[in-house]
């Protein structure tokens, strides 16, 4: 069972239930960050519940990729394990960090930090968007950037998607590291053309002279009842574009980690955010971390099957895993963070161990994510698969604007449970 | 890369050697090198929102043999890229500039290699004024190794980032938000430097083009918006494109000149008007009237909307070379003779880069997956097992 624990905070709950103790007398599980959007719940920790006699079995996989050691844990509880997966820093060691309490913060205020931090590393970084300056951004994840950096840096642009990420490229193509926003993903449509030839396309027709270290971020997916057009899923239309990484961060610590990583990338990123997930809170360290930009997140290891998912979807599957768990199923949950390049490894370990794999995305079922996805699984682990994969996605409408067919438009828990149920006959 | 030698070093004064060519015949100095001269161009500015330049010029005869001898080899490229493209070699879009070449070395002349400079798709005479070697442009054409994008690019793709030529860019107008962008970096960096966004008359009706005019604007940044205006985007002609061919005046609040742009000499003066401008005023729209004797591609004949009279009545009257060679002749710069053998010495040097260019060879397959991401934080395209990189070509 792979098990690649992200640290949140200092501390990670084992998985293990500790053999014949209590059920829950475990750590207190801060893998999961404790939201507070509306009365709903969606998230829960692993129940320990569960079945007294199993044994945990840990394998730490690094970012480097070598399959490490098992640990049995009769009768150990908590293991502060902390899988920074930090590819650069050298001197990051996974038991690092462990003191620290580490501060708690919204999800839009770990972004904020995280362009704050690199727009003091780097003098090159500048922001550009829509009212990121004087009004502090939409979703305030630039609030106060403007008075600290100054006009030249956080740039209040006019609403005119196709230019300024044109004009992000082209200072991108000189040396400087601009971050654009798009206040919603979906306006971004407007620049495909920048995105798609100059930004992707550059470094490779001009045979390798240009990089454009251009970050592209902005929330996407569907909201609260905000209408068709502001309800897109644009990486279903970004993931074919050459030469581009797409990352969806779904915790304020990988919002965070993310956010510096593809800043300090010499490649173009999009990061996807998600209008829901803004208020998320967690605990995150206080030193300085990036998180991977290729790597996907192991946010529950399990045996039964493997659910691939990423940004708000994964709250969803959480709350289905809670279900599941208490109908004695063992569900893996993988947040895939990468959506261009995929983590095969990550994802393909797991499949090798569940050999069952069910895809949870917010993407619409014609060309999403979640399409490609099982293609590249389907082409690479097909010998290791006992069923077909399934995927649920969002139907292939425009968002209705009623509240309850909006909610019948995305994946709710209730499929997911009934998914794994029927995947796992 | 001749050109920028010929064009920047004070101290080779006569000898019209290049590097690459065979050894050239020794030549008498050529009377007068740098003394300044005077030429009074002879179309006026038409300025909009700003004072027009004078229509006096300095100059000086190097200058101006630089000029004769840069758009005699882009000449002559352009129309062995015609031959080569109808011999199969070069594939695909091929836009040439023959007509055009006073626009580039005008401009050349009045800026500096930390000036950036952006065009569209017909770029080839502009990559090589910005110190491109023919070699470069004919190895890219034909999609061989020693082109300039290693053969990835292609004739709309020449880049050469050394001396801040951005390129090169396919679709119509999306080169100019990049260059306002290279504009504000220049701003943000405090360099001091100018950024020439060159695009035609089909793509000044883009709306894009307005959005990052705006920007400049509001933000001040050192912008020169070039528009070049050969009166047909493609197939169709400024009037009927446009309900305003005035391109200069589409800037509105912002300044625009109207400059004949078959003469190098109003070019450069221009130019020189529009950095000065830039550096203290924010954004300037120059439009440049003049025009392509080819079709728009080599797919078009450049017939069908205009008339045979009509190519051949601007070559006449207008052409740019035509009017250096008579501006040289009539200042005794130079002989007749001599002209011809600058020509001629041309015309090899082109037959040379071409020879070995086609002596170059085709891309290795690897390189298929080569440059599509910068390294960097670990990117690598991830096979199933991280180790393996599942590119790989028989």
């Amino acid at each position: 069972m792979a098990a690649t624990f992200h640290g949140v905070g200092a501390t990670v709950a084992a998985l293990s239930s500790s053999s014949s103790s209590s059920s829950s007398s475990s750590s207190s599980s801060s893998s999961s960050p404790s939201n507070s959007f509306g009365s709903k719940i969606l998230l829960s920790s692993p129940s320990r519940s569960f079945s007294v006699r199993k044994r945990a079995s840990f394998t730490m996989v690094r970012s480097e990729g070598s399959m490490n050691f098992d640990l049995n844990f009769k009768g150990r509880r908590a293991q502060q394990l902390i899988a920074n997966a930090v590819a650069t820093k050298a001197d990051s060691s996974p038991a690092s960090s462990s003191s620290k309490p580490g501060h708690e913060l919204l999800l839009f205020e770990a972004l904020r930090e995280g362009l704050e931090e690199e727009m003091e590393r780097d003098p090159r970084v500048c922001v550009m968007g829509e009212d990121v300056g004087h009004y502090g951004g939409s979703y305030k994840v630039t609030k106060g950037l403007a008075t600290k950096f100054g006009d030249l840096r956080v740039l209040d642009t006019p609403i005119a998607e196709n230019s300024f990420t044109g004009m992000g490229i082209g200072a991108a193509m000189t040396g400087l590291r601009p971050v654009v926003e798009g206040m919603n993903m979906g306006f971004l449509l407007l620049a495909f053309n920048q995105i798609s030839n100059n930004c992707g396309m550059l470094h490779y027709t001009s045979g390798g002279q240009f990089t454009i270290p251009i970050v592209i971020r902005g929330p996407g997916g569907v909201g609260r009842q905000l209408g068709a057009e502001h309800s897109q899923r644009l990486e279903s239309y970004f993931q074919s574009i050459p030469g581009i990484q797409m990352v969806a961060c779904s915790t304020p610590y990988n919002a965070k980690g993310l956010m510096k990583a593809a800043i300090r990338s010499e490649n173009p990123v999009i990061l996807f955010e998600h209008v829901l997930l803004y208020n998320l809170k967690e605990r995150i360290p206080d030193e300085d971390y990036i998180c991977n930009l290729e790597e996907a997140e192991m946010v529950r290891p399990g045996e039964h099957v493997t659910i691939l998912t990423y940004s708000r979807m994964r709250y969803h599957v959480m709350q289905a895993a809670k279900t599941l768990v208490n109908k004695g199923y063992d569900p893996g949950v993988i947040d895939i963070r990468s959506l261009k390049p995929f983590d095969l490894y990550t994802i393909g370990n797991s499949v090798k161990k569940t050999h069952r794999v069910l895809i949870v995305e917010e993407c619409m079922r014609t060309g999403g994510i979640g399409a490609s996805l099982i293609a590249a699984i389907t082409e690479n682990f097909d010998d290791y698969l006992d069923a077909p994969i399934m995927c649920l996605s969002s139907q292939d409408v425009p968002t209705p604007y009623a509240g309850t067919l909006e909610e019948w438009t995305v994946v709710q828990p209730a499929q997911i449970v009934a998914a794994v149920e029927q995947l796992c006959q | 890369m001749a050109l920028s030698h010929l064009a920047a070093s004070a101290s080779r004064s006569s000898s019209l050697l290049k590097p690459l060519s065979s050894a050239l015949s020794l030549r008498r100095p050529i009377s007068g090198d740098n003394s300044p001269l005077t030429v009074e161009t002879s179309v006026p500015f038409t300025s909009h929102q700003c004072e027009a330049p004078s229509c006096s010029v300095e100059t000086n005869p190097k200058e101006l043999l630089t000029f004769f001898r840069d758009m005699a080899l882009m000449r002559r490229m352009e129309i062995a890229a015609d031959s080569l493209y109808k011999a199969k070699l070069i594939r695909g879009f091929c836009h040439l500039y023959d007509g055009q070449e006073a626009v580039a070395v005008g401009m050349e002349a009045a800026i500096t290699k930390k000036d950036c400079i952006i065009t569209a798709y017909r770029d080839h005479c502009t990559f090589v004024s910005r110190g491109g070697t023919l070699l470069e442009v004919f190895a890219e054409l034909m999609g061989r190794q020693a082109g300039c994008s290693k053969g990835k690019g292609g004739s709309m793709h020449f880049y050469k980032k050394d001396s801040n030529f951005y390129g090169g860019h396919g679709i119509v107008g999306a080169q100019v938000p990049l260059g306002c962008g290279l504009a504000f970096a220049q701003k943000y960096s405090k360099d001091e430097t100018v950024t020439f966004a060159l695009y035609g008359d089909g793509a000044a009706n883009q709306g894009q083009l307005f959005e990052a005019l705006n920007i400049s604007a509001l933000w001040d940044l050192p912008a020169i918006l070039v528009c070049e205006n050969n009166h047909y985007g493609m197939g169709t002609a400024e009037w009927r494109a446009a309900k305003s061919p005035a391109y200069y005046k589409r800037g509105d609040y912002v300044p625009g000149l109207k400059v004949d742009g078959m003469d190098a000499l109003a070019v450069k003066q221009a130019c020189k008007f529009a950095k000065e401008h830039a550096l203290k005023n924010g954004p300037i729209i120059l439009e440049m009237d003049t025009y392509r004797y080819h079709g728009h591609s080599m797919s078009d004949p450049g017939s069908t909307y205009r008339t045979r009279d009509e190519i051949s009545g601007v070559r006449q009257e207008r052409d740019p070379i035509e009017r250096i060679r008579k501006l040289i002749l009539s200042h005794d710069l130079a002989t007749e003779k001599e002209l011809k053998d600058v020509e001629k010495e041309v015309r090899k040097e082109v037959d040379d880069a071409i020879a070995q260019a086609k002596e170059s060879p085709m891309p290795e397959p690897s390189e298929l997956f080569t440059n599509v991401y910068a390294k960097g934080l670990g990117v690598e395209s991830f096979g199933a097992d991280r180790k393996e990189v599942r590119a790989t070509l028989p």
